[in-house]
């Protein structure tokens, strides 16, 4: 098995605001594959824009190890800066410049192209690019509107192009999703797979909902600062989901004694709570000679799994 | 270094393409000088012509313009933390330039906004008839460039404190509205009581005006009237303290931004 690189790696990260009292990060390791799709997921307040923010380089770290593409988030800014395109939660986009101008600016910053004061006079090959990328996310009428004037889903668009202007190695989306109405979200999330075929682009994503994050290759759940599952969504699945069934009979007593004898870990006083202990739940079953009157097999979703991982400090209170 | 001087001139170019589209900020600009020389230089003026030896409303005018100067840039300036409210100002941190670059580019920016600006007040002195020797403006451009620097600088230093959009409302016309008396944008501030002279002595903008001032009247009979320090000194006080904000502001600013 060829092992792939590291495009990020986490250890032991901590960030303490000034004057918090507690950690809004605190010891979180991870890494990530390069070109893998990874999500991190989280309530809102679990520190997912910390993490990202600390990740970009725009924050520092109380504590631990931050690489990116091979280079230190602190000491290397500029080359992890370089390599990296960001979405962030709230639109960095300038309201008052044109969808084009924003694009230039980024284009400028980046230094991939000399700044002219009109589009025309600018490199020509900056022009067929923008163009083009203006056809692909259907903006080609509106590249010269002020930006104020666009909608929320052309918006998020037009960072993402933005921010693959400079074909970033990683591309980090801040709860990029928020806000829009599920057919922006459908189309932006099928445009940024494409990039990520085409470019064989990472993509670390942070979002509150789950389905936006199963179909990533990795998830790292994260509540209150600390990591509270990681894995493939279905490495996850298996960790926090249990399948149990639940039965009852109309003679309580002789379904005790029989699963006391076939020794069936059960739960409660009727309807009674099996626990399936590797077995399938048709096994489980068929080896029940006891008539039974109620039988349900509970297997819950990923999200009831996460609801449950995030509402249990919310319990516990 | 190459891209690091696109990034300034896009940066720049930023806040010149804003000015244009901000009509608002265009006449708020005029407005105050106009009010200043129009209403106030002129009455005054009048009353205080006969005992004066030199042209009040040349000296009015050579202060207002130094103030419009230092103070429009210095606001521009200021306008980094509208960015970094609108969040447009992660934009430009998470871009692999320097974090001087970004301020460079701000203030380069801000200052060709002033100088944008202080070109249609010196259109209107000109048009109202205020007396102004041209060889004598022409000889101020390059003064201006420096004191709409040295306005952003200061901007820099008061901003590099400050989180909040509302807290900058609430402060800079504290720090602005005293420096107009105190830096005699009105009168030469030759006699005052002492604590009165120490923070005249004191305020940045005093050397602005006087810069201005100093330069315009050089070789001219109402120079000992008028001024109050010598050139050289005063264009090393605003050299020496644009220097002094400049660094420790954007210092101050990067470190405050990062270590939340």
């Amino acid at each position: 098995m060829n092992k792939k690189k590291h495009i990020i790696e986490v250890k032991n990260l901590e960030k303490r605001y000034n004057k918090a009292p507690g950690n809004a990060v605190d010891d979180v390791s991870f890494y990530v594959e390069e070109g893998a799709f990874f999500s991190l997921l989280g309530p809102n307040g679990a520190g997912k824009t910390t993490v990202i923010s600390i990740l970009t380089t725009i924050l520092s770290k109380t504590s631990g190890e931050v690489q990116i593409a091979g280079c230190n988030a602190e000491t290397q800014a500029d080359k992890v800066r370089e390599s990296i395109g960001v979405i962030f939660q709230n639109p960095s986009l300038d309201g008052n410049l044109t969808a084009e101008e924003n694009i230039r600016f980024h284009a400028n910053l980046y230094g991939l192209f000399p700044y002219r004061p009109r589009f025309v006079m600018m490199d020509p090959a900056y022009q067929k690019k923008v163009r083009q990328l203006a056809e692909v996310i259907g903006l080609q009428n509106d590249i010269f509107r002020p930006v104020k004037t666009l909608s929320g889903g052309m918006k998020r668009k037009l960072e993402i192009i933005r921010s693959l202007m400079h074909r970033p190695k990683v591309l980090f989306l801040d709860e990029p999703t928020t806000g829009l109405d599920p057919i922006s979200r459908a189309n932006l999330w099928q445009y940024l797979q494409e990039v990520r075929r085409k470019e064989n682009t990472t993509i670390f994503l942070t979002t509150h909902y789950l389905e936006e994050a199963e179909g990533s290759d990795y998830i790292c759940i994260i509540n209150k600062g600390k990591i509270e599952a990681k894995g493939t969504p279905a490495e996850i699945k298996k960790v926090l989901i249990e399948k149990y069934i639940s039965a009852d009979s109309g003679d309580r007593q002789k379904l005790i004694q029989e699963l006391k004898a076939k020794k069936i870990k059960f739960a409660g006083t009727g309807p009674f709570r099996m626990e399936l202990d590797g077995k399938s739940a048709h096994e489980l079953i068929a080896g029940i000679k006891t008539p039974l009157t109620d039988l349900l097999i509970y297997n819950p979703t990923l999200e009831q799994a996460y609801v449950q991982i995030i509402s249990r400090d919310l319990n516990e209170k | 270094m190459k891209n690091n001087l696109i990034a300034i001139s896009a940066i720049a170019a930023r806040d010149m393409t804003k000015l244009f589209r901000d009509k608002t900020r265009i006449l708020a600009s005029f407005i105050f000088p106009i009010i200043f020389i129009g209403v106030l230089g002129t009455s005054l003026q009048a009353n205080l012509q006969g005992s004066l030896p030199y042209n009040f409303l040349t000296f009015v005018f050579l202060g207002v313009t130094a103030q419009t100067l230092f103070q429009s840039t210095a606001s521009g300036i200021i306008s980094l933390v509208e960015d970094r409210q609108n969040d447009f100002a992660q934009e430009m941190f998470i871009a692999p330039i320097s974090r001087y670059a970004i301020i460079m580019g701000k203030i380069v920016g801000e200052t060709a906004v002033s100088l944008v600006l202080i070109l249609g007040i010196l259109a209107f002195g000109i048009v109202t008839g205020i007396p102004l020797n041209l060889p004598g403006v022409v000889k101020l451009i390059p003064f201006f460039l420096l004191i709409a620097a040295f306005g952003g600088a200061f901007g820099m230093i008061v901003m590099a404190n400050i989180r909040e959009q509302r807290s900058v409302n609430q402060l800079f016309p504290f720090l602005i509205f005293p420096q107009f008396f105190l830096a005699g944008v009105f009168n030469p501030i030759k006699q005052l009581p002492l604590p009165l002279l120490v923070a005249s002595r004191i305020a940045p903008m005093t050397y602005a005006v006087d810069l201005i001032r100093s330069v315009y009247y050089s070789g001219s009979p109402e120079y000992q009237y008028a001024v109050l320090f010598n050139p050289w000194l005063n264009l090393a006080v605003v050299a020496g303290l644009f220097a002094v904000f400049f660094t420790a502001g954007t210092y101050l600013f990067v470190k405050n931004e990062k270590n939340r």
